[in-house]
């Protein structure tokens, strides 16, 4: 059947809801996160954050590869994938299932964009996340090469680093050069997949402020109906203090 | 490898068209001596003047501490078990198997992804997304499947070096203790191996045999693949003249 829709689609069967970012190095993504989460808790909403490429399982292994620069393009898509299964099955389903909000900082969709351009194929990046559920809201930060470039060396960080820039492709022996390259590829693998996949997409050269009004606004309307599981809205203490260790007499 | 091809989806960074060398798979679950077999394989054929390898699962450079220690914790769901192996295969055919082949090397696979692709059927139910997972896989040119029944193989494991926690699938908690989950878990793997043993036309090899007529087996398999589209090497008879 070709009109079945991709199981990449399908929503979630949860009463939670999953909210991802997703953009390039420098796109601001994760500080327009860290603000969602802040206003979500303001709010009294249980909230779990979770990150690409942290998992205790393989975190040490994807330093070590990419440290003596062992990796090829496919492992290196399979690291990422057996991180990502690692986190869904313990740090995103399970808060799911008990209502909370998760918010994850990248997604599936940066393996589509980031393995795509490595070399691997994109029919076979997708089947390998076809155990992924589909997120409630995917933003997409949208933002120019050479905004991001700015923002990242003048920033806190300096310098790129070697697979962020995408050393291992021998684009170009420098690194900034190889940086504009690599995430020019990613920009435009990124441009179809939020097609593909509608994302919401999100100016990312405004200002951060005016960026998280317009995010707020939209997770806002989306969370409309969605009643948190347990009634702790706005009363966590409450419900701490309930668990306090009795008195000795 | 003259048609040397790709599971599914294949490496699109690697053409596969110049792969001389000739890559058999000795599969067969736990407990037939697969290692043993291979290593008399290794013997016979170096004798005869052909150059060998062999790769053995979970042992790539990049994966095999990870998957111990995932082992360890017991924290494997079924797609992270699946993907691990997937990530020690890949490493070791981008390192080791696809550059011995280029080189004309018979690479000797102790395992190979049929033993994910049953593991995985075993936890899931379902044959796709793990069969999808490994496209990148290249099709040997031979497998030899070493096949015993549960009840054979209940005593050998015994007999040797006992029943451990994976071995047992006590994952899938099939059992109330190690011995039933072995039995239950290696008798779904069998029924698994039998059903690719026909789609993938494996060899199959009865492993109750003895070692010697198993051992002769093998090589009588493996024969006919060094007739065709390989160089023939030096004479066996040259070496023993000139001995190193």
């Amino acid at each position: 059947m070709s009109n079945q829709p991709s199981p990449l689609m399908t929503p979630h069967p949860y009463p939670g809801k999953l909210i991802i970012v997703e953009g390039i190095d420098g796109s601001g993504k994760s500080t327009q996160l860290l603000l969602l989460h802040k206003w979500l808790e303001s709010k009294g909403h249980k909230v779990f954050f979770t990150e690409w490429n942290s998992s205790e399982l393989v975190k040490d292994t994807t330093k070590r590869g990419k440290k003596n620069k062992s990796l090829t393009p496919t492992t290196f898509s399979l690291l990422h994938a057996t991180d990502f299964a690692s986190r869904l099955y313990h740090d995103i389903l399970p808060p799911l299932k008990a209502g909370m909000i998760v918010l994850a900082d990248r997604y599936m969709y940066t393996a589509f964009a980031r393995d795509v351009v490595r070399g691997v194929s994109p029919e076979w990046v997708r089947k390998l996340y076809s155990f992924a559920i589909t997120p409630d809201m995917a933003f997409y930060f949208k933002v120019p090469i050479e905004v991001a470039i700015s923002r990242l060396l003048g920033g806190t960080r300096g310098q790129f680093k070697y697979y962020e820039a995408g050393m291992d492709m021998n684009l170009s022996p420098d690194v900034t050069e190889s940086f504009r390259l690599f995430q020019s590829s990613i920009l435009s693998q990124y441009e179809k997949i939020v097609d593909e996949y509608q994302l919401i997409t999100l100016d990312a050269t405004k200002d951060i402020e005016a960026q998280q009004n317009e995010m707020r606004r939209l997770v806002g309307e989306a969370l409309k109906d969605y009643k948190p599981r347990r009634g702790t809205h706005g009363r966590r203490t409450v419900f701490w203090r309930r668990f306090d260790v009795p008195k000795s007499e | 490898m003259v048609d040397a091809q790709y599971f599914g989806d294949g490496l699109t960074y690697l053409n596969p068209s110049d792969l001389k060398g000739k890559l058999i798979a000795i599969e067969g679950t736990d407990g037939v001596g697969r290692s043993t077999h291979i290593e008399m394989l290794q013997e016979w054929l170096e004798v005869q003047g052909y150059g060998v390898i062999t790769t053995g699962w979970t042992r790539s450079n990049l994966m095999s501490k990870t998957i111990e220690m995932a082992k360890e914790g017991n924290i494997l769901d079924r797609w992270s078990f699946s993907l691990l192996y997937a990530t020690d295969f890949a490493d070791r055919l981008e390192h080791e198997i696809i550059p011995a082949l280029r080189s004309g090397f018979i690479v000797l696979a102790d395992r190979y992804i049929y033993t994910a692709l049953a593991r995985d059927f075993v936890r899931s139910g379902n044959r796709q997304w793990a069969r999808d997972v490994f496209g990148f896989a290249l099709v040997p040119d031979l497998v030899c499947y070493m096949r015993i029944d549960v009840e054979t193989l209940v005593l050998r494991v015994i007999e040797t070096k006992g029943m451990n926690f994976w071995e047992s699938g006590m994952d899938l908690r099939l059992g109330n203790d190690l011995y039933d989950s072995f039995k239950k878990y290696q008798s779904l793997l069998i029924k698994e191996f039998d059903k690719m043993a026909e789609e993938f036309h494996f060899e199959v090899i009865d492993a109750r045999k003895s070692p010697d007529e198993i051992q002769d087996e093998l090589r009588s398999k493996i024969q006919p693949l060094l007739t065709t589209n390989m160089r023939s090497p030096a004479l066996p008879s040259d070496r023993l003249i000139h001995p190193a």
